[in-house]
């Protein structure tokens, strides 16, 4: 489902002499239906990055990046759109979202653009948050003044409400009590089950362990830092 | 699965575009407005076009909604040349099926006028006849964009900044245009207000399918609201692409200095 070749990446600095940064090189990966993978190595070994460049936020300068048939390395930005819309779920650190709108919104919103009906819409969004233990009365609040824990399950909320047949999770566990961490190691668990391809990073190394299928160290597409 | 996957590209490539742009220029004398600007604009997308100051967006935009004449290159909206258009369907058109935001409410609306008589005139331009019918719509889209219905009968002087911007925007959707220029739509607006604004616009344009040119030189309401950017320098487009990958992995030095100087919060 997630299948790379030969990918690197570099930043390329203008407004400092035009330094050329190599960041990644040789990265090849593929992640199947089904099957969770953990993406390891030290901070800075670019995990984030190889994420981005799947999500199609960086650009590759080289290679292949194949998301369910789809290449991100070439793709145009409506395609890229539509694969995310449709097939690739991202559940990343931050929440970025428009102020003052609603928190049971912002978890509907992706069915929205979706084109499922704002009542169904918002009642999956309520049931998803009601299992991320988000008390209801938050729900119409918006997300922007949450605690770090809460806003993280407004993330995965709305990362989980359709099942994209591939998802990157960036920390998913990272800022959650015990039992919290169970719920979203159960939705992992189910969307495994049902079929998706997940690509994580999980600093969290228990629950790493008990989702992940394989790990895959990048400190050996890094420049610099592979031994 | 794979036929699915095919299915939901070909929708992508299927769809014609609504507005297509080639090689547009416009010169003041020896001074460059924009230069060699091309885009296709798709049904339900929006277009950022940000820059500083003299780059060339607001002159762009002009153009692109028929204010100013280019000096070269071509727009077809919905297959219709626009420069092969008498200007009377050309004027029918911009009151039809496009639209114009303008930053200052007072260049969009008519002062003097009720709130209501302001939407509803928009209605009589296309051949609204029944008072009463044009009433309940304006009263309808009062509602849509969070004014107050009491206030119909109000002239938009009476009104707070931020709600006659809303109903700069009533005015315009009224006769649900396909196509909807933005000059600055937050610009003078309260940081507050503006988020509302911001949360309106997302909604009509995801429910109406509404497809929009947004010009503004605030990198995060490009990011809430546009799917594609644009950037411009000196009248030249220097780099496009998908919005959150042009603002997080700028190419050209121009960009990534825009980007690298916005103050963080």
């Amino acid at each position: 489902m997630i299948m790379l070749k030969d990918v690197s990446k570099t930043f390329t600095l203008h407004n400092q002499g035009g330094a050329v940064i190599p960041v990644m090189t040789g990265v090849s990966l593929t992640v199947a239906p089904g099957e969770c993978v953990a993406l390891t190595g030290r901070s800075g070994s670019g995990k984030s990055t190889l994420m981005r460049m799947i999500h199609g936020n960086y650009l590759a300068a080289s290679g292949e990046i194949l998301v369910g048939g789809l290449d991100v390395a070439k793709a145009s930005p409506r395609e890229i759109l539509a694969l995310r819309r449709e097939e690739l779920g991202y559940v990343s650190q931050f929440l970025r979202v428009v102020p003052r709108v609603p928190t049971i919104d912002v978890v509907a919103e992706p069915l929205l653009t979706l084109g499922t009906a704002a009542e169904e819409a918002r009642d999956r969004a309520a049931a998803l948050l009601a299992r991320l233990n988000l008390p209801e009365r938050l729900w119409s609040l918006s997300p922007t003044t949450f605690s770090g824990g809460e806003q993280q399950r407004v993330n995965i909320a709305r990362g989980f409400i359709h099942p994209y047949p591939a998802m990157l999770l960036d920390e998913p566990t990272a800022s959650l009590d015990a039992i919290n961490r169970e719920v979203v190691l159960g939705l992992i668990a189910d969307a495994k089950a049902r079929g998706a391809a997940i690509l994580g990073i999980f600093h969290d190394e228990e629950a790493r362990a008990r989702v992940c299928d394989r790990l895959l160290d990048v400190t050996g597409f890094t420049p610099g830092l592979a031994a | 699965m794979d036929g699915a996957e095919m299915n939901i590209y070909a929708k992508v490539k299927e769809a014609g575009p609504l507005l297509s742009v080639r090689g547009l220029s416009k010169f003041y004398g020896s001074r460059i407005g924009c230069a060699d600007v091309s885009f296709d604009l798709f049904p339900g997308e929006v277009l950022g076009i940000v820059g500083e100051s003299g780059s060339g967006k607001s002159t762009l935009l002009s153009c692109l909604a028929g204010h100013q004449a280019p000096d070269e290159g071509g727009i077809v909206f919905d297959g219709r040349d626009m420069f092969a258009m008498a200007e009377p369907e050309r004027r029918r058109l911009a009151r039809s099926e496009q639209a114009f935001v303008h930053q200052s409410p007072r260049d969009g609306l008519r002062m003097g006028v009720s709130a209501g008589g302001n939407i509803g005139e928009r209605l009589m331009a296309v051949g609204g006849r029944n008072y009463g019918a044009i009433r309940e719509t304006a009263l309808d889209w009062l509602g849509r964009v969070e004014i107050d219905g009491a206030r119909i009968d109000d002239r938009p002087s009476a009104f707070s900044g931020g709600m006659q911007q809303r109903l700069q925007i009533a005015r315009n959707l009224v006769t649900a245009p396909r196509l909807v220029f933005m000059d600055e739509p937050t610009g003078g607006l309260d940081v507050s207000v503006q988020a509302r604004l911001l949360d309106l616009l997302r909604g009509l344009v995801r429910d109406l399918g509404l497809s929009v040119v947004l010009v503004t030189h605030d990198l995060a309401v490009v990011r809430l609201l546009a799917h594609r950017l644009m950037v411009m320098k000196s009248g030249h487009v220097v780099e496009q692409g998908l919005t959150d990958q042009v603002l997080d992995d700028p190419q050209h030095g121009y960009t990534q200095l825009l980007v690298s100087s916005v103050l963080q919060v």
